[in-house]
């Protein structure tokens, strides 16, 4: 079974040494001159005055944690999906039971406005 | 071959495979671009300006490898190829017919989802680290649209799962040769749970009408903004990378991957997956964005509940007629 | 030794040295967060290497994907320096938890020597063991009960969620 993912570990190995490779070259070939503005941050011309690196709006976190819920929902989707024949109708309430606190919860949501971007 | 031999042989022609398509796709698509605004692209650099790619590549190697100040150099320096890594890893579970896989996994779909929605990271890791707003701005915006995105590509890629019965590539592959491809039979949970993946998947990799991370005439070039030279040829590799393994995804588990008359399996599924690859370079030069606040209710208000329901519905189709009905 | 023996300690490893980097790095959040990434990621592989596949997939999907997607964005709306932390405090802090650190690995050291579980080989998982036919039947048959609780637990989640932002809007 373990050796099944010889593959995956394969292309994880040449994804490295494709991209170190390219790097590499790249390192060798480039050349480096400093000289003052050169590595300023781009900004159309201007300097940049602030760090951007500011709080970001709340609807950010609005979306993670909708991500987190749906995708621990998927998460007990998958388990139940590929095996939903040998679990017959019994299967599918307990999963349509499982869906229906989770759509109340989206439609609350998109009742209150947090879906709103 | 022992299945470590397999492995290793398969999973280097594959990746070697798909890094050269998705680079010689750039000259394709500046050619597509071009005829489709009635210019001429490329022609100077070889016949039809195909060697374009080696001259770009010669002059990318030959920039400086640019740092800004102020930047994270450790982060910075990283994204990139991680954004590679990441994206090329997917690859290694798509079956090109029943030989041609690096590894055909018992969780196949998960894995696929699982190291696919990683790449969030390497993204954000570069607009994050190059201190500049443009990028930041960028990044999150991607991440944003790429998480959100997720849920229903994980729902609509459940379809063929129920259907099939396996999270096994090439198990969905043959009840798709046994009977018809998903997008065809059952006739609505198939297409439609299709028509969703697609449209996920081309927000994840950023594609327009869903590319508001890199939208030029706000963002500048949005997370790559600071990158030059093959810093930035990684990046754009992997978004290709990106958009190509999709494609062969969704052939794979919609279209019927390898199945097809006439001709051997693998032309099939080439064939199949240069189809949807060159649809997504049809739809990007002849759409226009979306906005963000559209973008977030197309995902939550409409794709979500949708993918629900087919999730639903190919439930109720499999156990009224059983797998491969 | 075997391939899987030295891919073991290389996720192992890098597991834990991602995870000292988390908690070490005070200077910068945003880094500590992205060590997270790699030890949930690691994590992920020793349990593939263990057999457990699904439960592979999950961690990388949920643990890797989603949760260290919210901490960063957390990060992002928060943004806190380290003028709000002050460091004579993070010191105390830092101490503390190094002490629990070094007793709980001596409990597992001693643990280790003298419980017979730890004693014993393993025995060999059964064929199919860990993957998602055994799991998804048995979470919806037996634990069926407690899958329908997670349900509730999620719409917990979603309701405080959008009360908590809100409130910051408003």
């Amino acid at each position: 079974m373990l050796a099944e993912y010889t593959g995956v570990l394969v292309i994880l190995v040449l994804g490295v040494v494709v991209a170190c490779a390219m790097l590499g070259i790249h390192l060798l070939l480039g050349p480096r001159r400093k000289f003052a503005g050169k590595h300023e941050p781009f900004e159309c011309g201007e300097s940049q005055i602030v760090s951007p690196r500011r709080r970001y709006a709340v609807k950010f976190y609005m979306v993670a944690i909708l991500f987190v819920v749906f995708d621990v929902e998927a998460i007990f989707f998958y388990p139940w999906g590929a095996v939903f024949q040998d679990l017959g109708w019994f299967g599918f309430m307990a999963m349509f039971i499982f869906t229906i606190p989770l759509a109340i919860g989206l439609i609350y949501e998109w009742m209150k406005g947090g879906l709103e971007w | 071959m022992t299945p470590l031999m397999h492995g290793f042989v398969w999973g280097l022609v594959i990746a070697t495979v798909l890094v050269t398509i998705a680079v010689l796709s750039i000259w394709f698509e500046r050619k597509f671009s071009a005829r489709m605004q009635s210019r001429l692209g490329p022609t100077l650099v070889g016949p039809a300006g195909i060697l374009q790619l080696v001259a770009d590549a010669l002059k990318m190697m030959q920039k400086e490898d640019l740092i800004p100040e102020k930047a994270d150099s450790i982060l910075f320096r990283l994204a990139p190829p991680f954004t590679v890594l990441f994206t090329l890893s997917v690859a290694a579970v798509i079956p090109f017919s029943e030989n041609v896989l690096a590894a055909d996994l018992d969780i196949g779909v998960l894995f696929m989802l699982a190291v696919g929605g990683l790449v969030v990271f390497p993204v954000w890791i570069a607009g994050w680290s190059s201190n500049n707003k443009y990028a930041l701005l960028g990044a999150m915006r991607a991440v944003a649209q790429g998480i959100a995105y997720e849920i229903p590509l994980v729902l609509s890629a459940m379809v063929p799962v129920v259907l099939a019965q396996s999270m096994r590539f090439s198990d969905i592959i043959s009840v798709q040769a046994e009977t018809h491809w998903f997008v065809i039979w059952p006739l609505g949970p198939g297409l439609i749970a299709f028509v969703i993946f697609f449209i996920c998947s081309l927000a994840e990799a950023n594609r327009i009408p869903f590319d508001i991370p890199e939208a030029e005439s706000e963002l500048v070039a949005g997370v790559t903004t600071e990158y030059a030279g093959m810093r930035f040829g990684l990046l754009q590799m992997a978004e290709y990378l990106h958009t190509l393994i999709a494609s062969a995804v969704a052939a794979a588990i919609f279209f019927g991957g390898w199945d097809g008359p006439f001709a051997p399996g693998l032309h099939w599924m080439v064939l199949k997956t240069l189809a949807l690859f060159f649809t997504i370079f049809w739809i990007r030069w002849s759409l226009v964005r979306f906005r963000s606040d559209q973008l977030m209710a197309l995902c939550w208000k409409y794709l979500l509940p949708l993918s629900l329901l087919l999730v639903m519905v190919a439930a109720l189709f499999v156990h009224y007629c059983g797998v491969g009905a | 030794m075997t391939a899987e023996t030295i891919l073991f300690y290389l996720f192992g490893g890098l597991a834990v040295i991602s995870a000292l980097g988390m908690v070490l790095n005070t200077r910068n959040t945003v880094a500590s967060v992205l060590s997270l990434v790699v030890t949930m990621v690691s994590l992920g592989a020793v349990y593939l290497l263990l057999e457990a596949y699904l439960v592979a997939a999950f961690q990388i999907m949920v643990y890797g994907g989603a949760i260290v997607v919210l901490f960063l964005f957390v990060v992002m709306l928060l943004n806190l320096s380290t003028d709000e932390f002050p460091p004579s405090k993070q010191r105390l802090i830092k101490s503390a938890f190094v002490i629990a650190g070094v007793a709980i690995l001596a409990q597992i050291l001693i643990a280790l020597g003298h419980d017979p579980l730890f004693a014993t080989p393993p025995e060999a998982v059964p064929e199919g063991y860990g993957g998602y036919r055994q799991v998804g039947i048995l979470l919806y048959t037996d634990y069926v009960l407690l899958v329908e609780m997670a349900s509730l637990l999620l719409l917990a989640a979603i309701v405080g969620a959008l009360i908590l932002a809100k409130r910051k809007i408003d």
